[in-house]
């Protein structure tokens, strides 16, 4: 518990209790573990302003690995954030570790979740995830993680920490992969080269053999375009300017980065150089005041050749936009020098500069139709054919619209409940419907006055 | 008296325990944890859970030795009362004092560390009670069997009777010749399975036996009919300084 922080309060109700007195009443904090009176010394997020400060700075354990000159570097370096998320792995180490399988990966939209009733607290995802995102709620005795925000994810919308950011910076967007290829491409031998591997698992949802594939398993059009439309899948794969936080854990981390270009150009220009010219900004990168070896061994495994790759592609779109922006010729040079066309510098820019909410996050509703036709075959309600009871009329237990749920152990209470409330619409009280029991599907019989003329 | 306690008591107890686990497992599945406490403390915990743990496996193990296997199966197998007698009262020694030790740090550990402390429920108490006056009647009766004399034989009477239980014809007249201290241990052990579905106990049931041949991934559907279930219990909130402790 020290390695983290203890929870704590305060004693809010004493300001508003404390009797009269000459001193302003003050609310102590108190531990919420013991209940008794604390210092707080330590929480989350504590020195994280300070890139982490004196404290952690020295237990960084890239710092250990880069040589001393980059770490005097990196001393003098501004501070970066790295926000972080549960990755939701193509790989998830979490769900391995779990001995009662309570942590899956959703067939449908690859969410990494725990299954709150199948968690029986054996803490070991806590210590089987590489990036430390499970929690372990010590209150339940149950693992929590992120959710992905899976319910807002359902209905088409982004996370609340990606539709709150501020900086725009992130961006959801579909990705097909081949799952059958994980297991292989995160058992590749050299950690450098889990980068690659982990590109060749992605499906390209332009090649239509890819299209029909995709559609041959159920996937549904609306899905397909999705994945074409996907922001992640330019950024990742078209630009190659995302890179996976730490590929050499081995699970396939799916939340990417782009890595960031430091305050360069003023360095250069405080220098007496142009600050904007490709040549200048190509030469500075190797120079950054952030060190490249130190981003390599975040997002490549320590292989500088991809962030170096990364950085120069963003210094070149640096230059030629700023071509564009003061009215001169469009330089092709510049987007060749680093394997790119200009009408893809103008795109990469759109979309990482301009993008509106609808580019950054393509995210396709859910089906919960396909859900229950792939999964569900045998919860169909077997009186669901024209005219019978299933019919979108009275199921078992009176008042049912859309599909009658299936009569289980489970829900029989709920269900018992919905038929002895009140209000039920029984003949003579035709045309009202409780609109409390209605679960919102298909048209109960008496939401709406009958029909004068029958036609 | 003898058939309210050695008949009817263990048939409820065992209907108790059968049915509260079902219930239990239907119902709150949400609340089936050991509800760990490795997070306040673990230096203490290392040592006491491991011994407690160890140590009560094998006088499970003890147990199912004595009390289910017939006296005349040893026997016909060639070993004498006196040889089963010696491995029991040693082999059981070393369990359960592997068992009291560990159990006594667990619990010392609980009252003294203050967040494990704070975390205790009255379930909980309760709990320790049961299953520690269970043990301590357990040892007690044994080693004042064996310090006044030559032990006692159980496998005569107790195990007969509980057998008895089980093939539903309880012999309850085997019970009435048997020590006091015997058959409270046997009341407290009925108490403690009684008890067991309603506390952090069910942990015991949760081998994870599938984990040896599930997909080390496991890929799951989303529910498809969210609401058709009553919701079951959840997380109830953050810690305030007011509810906590408050269960
Ligand atoms: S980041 Fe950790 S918690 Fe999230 S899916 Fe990967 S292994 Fe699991």
């Amino acid at each position: 518990m020290g390695d983290y922080y203890e929870p704590w309060t305060y004693e809010y109700e004493h300001l508003l209790t404390a009797p009269a007195g000459e001193h302003t009443p003050v609310a102590r904090p108190t531990s919420l573990l013991t209940g008794k009176d604390t210092k707080i010394t330590w929480s989350a997020n504590w020195d994280d302003s300070l890139a982490g400060g004196n404290e952690l700075a020295a237990a960084d354990p890239i710092l250990a690995k880069v040589s001393g000159a980059v770490k005097l570097e990196y001393e003098k370096a501004f501070m970066f954030f790295l926000p972080r998320i549960c990755e939701h792995c193509l790989n998830p180490s979490c769900a391995a570790s779990c001995p009662s399988g309570a942590i899956y990966k959703r067939a449908e939209d690859g969410i990494v979740l725990v299954d709150q009733d199948r968690c029986r607290g054996w803490r070991m995802c806590v210590t089987g995830c590489p990036y430390k995102k499970i929690y372990f709620n010590h209150r339940t005795g149950k693992a929590e993680k992120c959710t992905f925000c899976f319910p807002r994810v359902e209905i088409g919308l982004p996370t609340v920490c990606s539709e709150t950011c501020v900086g725009r910076l992130r961006y959801i967007g579909l990705l097909l992969y081949d799952a059958d290829a994980v297991a292989q491409a995160a058992a590749t031998r050299s950690e450098t080269d889990l980068y690659a591997a982990q590109r060749s698992v992605f499906l390209d949802p332009h090649d239509p053999r890819v299209v029909a594939a995709a559609r041959r398993t159920g996937i549904p059009e609306d899905w397909i375009e999705g994945a074409q439309r996907s922001p992640v899948w330019d950024l990742i794969m078209r630009y190659e300017v995302a890179l996976p936080l730490h590929p050499e854990y081995r699970t396939m981390p799916m939340v990417w980065y782009i890595p960031p270009l430091s305050p360069v150009v003023d360095a250069l220009r405080d220098t007496g150089h142009d600050g904007e010219d490709m040549g200048n900004l190509f030469g500075a990168v190797d120079a950054l005041r952030i060190p490249v070896e130190y981003l390599a061994e975040l997002f490549s495994a320590g292989d500088p050749a991809p962030v170096t790759a990364v950085l120069q592609r963003l210094a070149a779109m640096r230059a030629y936009q700023r071509r564009v922006n003061l009215g001169e010729e469009r330089d092709e040079s510049i987007a060749e020098a680093v394997g790119m066309t200009g009408q893809q510098m103008d795109a990469m820019y759109r979309l990482l500069a301009i993008a509106k909410y609808d580019e950054r996050y393509v995210i396709p509703a859910a089906h919960a139709e396909i859900a229950h036709g792939l999964e569900e075959l045998a919860t169909e309600c077997s009186l669901d054919y024209e005219g019978g009871p299933g019919m979108g009329g009275s199921g078992p237990f009176g008042e049912v619209s859309g599909r009658p749920v299936p009569l289980a152990v489970e829900n029989f209470q709920v269900l018992a409940e919905r038929q002895r409330s009140d209000n039920l619409p029984d003949p003579t009280t035709r045309g009202r419907v409780n609109l409390l029991n209605w679960d919102g599907r298909g048209r109960p019989e008496g939401l709406f006055p009958e029909r004068k003329d029958k036609s | 008296m003898n058939i309210l306690l050695w008949a009817i008591l263990p048939y409820a107890t065992v209907l108790t325990f059968v049915l509260g686990t079902v219930w239990r497992y239907r119902y709150d599945k949400f609340g089936w944890t050991t509800r760990s406490s490795q997070l306040y403390e673990s230096a203490v915990l290392r040592w006491g859970s491991p011994m407690f743990h160890f140590g009560v496996l094998l006088v499970l193990l003890g147990h199912i030795g004595g009390l289910a296997v017939p006296k005349s199966w040893t026997q016909a197998a060639g070993i004498s009362e006196h040889a089963y007698h010696l491995t029991a009262v040693f082999l059981g020694t070393v369990a359960g004092v592997f068992t009291v030790v560990g159990l006594g740090i667990l619990i010392a550990r609980r009252r003294l560390v203050g967040p494990v402390f704070t975390a205790t429920t009255r379930n909980d108490k309760a709990m320790y009670v049961v299953l520690a006056g269970t043990l301590l009647l357990g040892l007690f009766a044994t080693v004042r069997a064996n310090a006044l004399g030559d032990g006692y034989d159980y496998r005569e009477t107790v195990s007969p009777w509980l057998r008895s239980v089980f093939y539903l014809q309880p012999k309850t007249e085997l019970m009435t010749g048997v020590p006091i201290g015997f058959k409270l241990h046997v009341l407290a052990a009925l108490a403690l399975f009684a008890f067991w579905p309603f506390t952090r106990l069910v942990h015991a049931f949760s081998a994870p036996v599938g984990y040896l041949t599930r997909p080390y991934v496991v890929y799951r559907s989303r529910d498809t009919r969210p609401g058709a279930r009553r919701t079951g219990r959840g997380w109830d909130g953050p810690p305030t300084a007011s509810n906590r402790g408050r269960r």
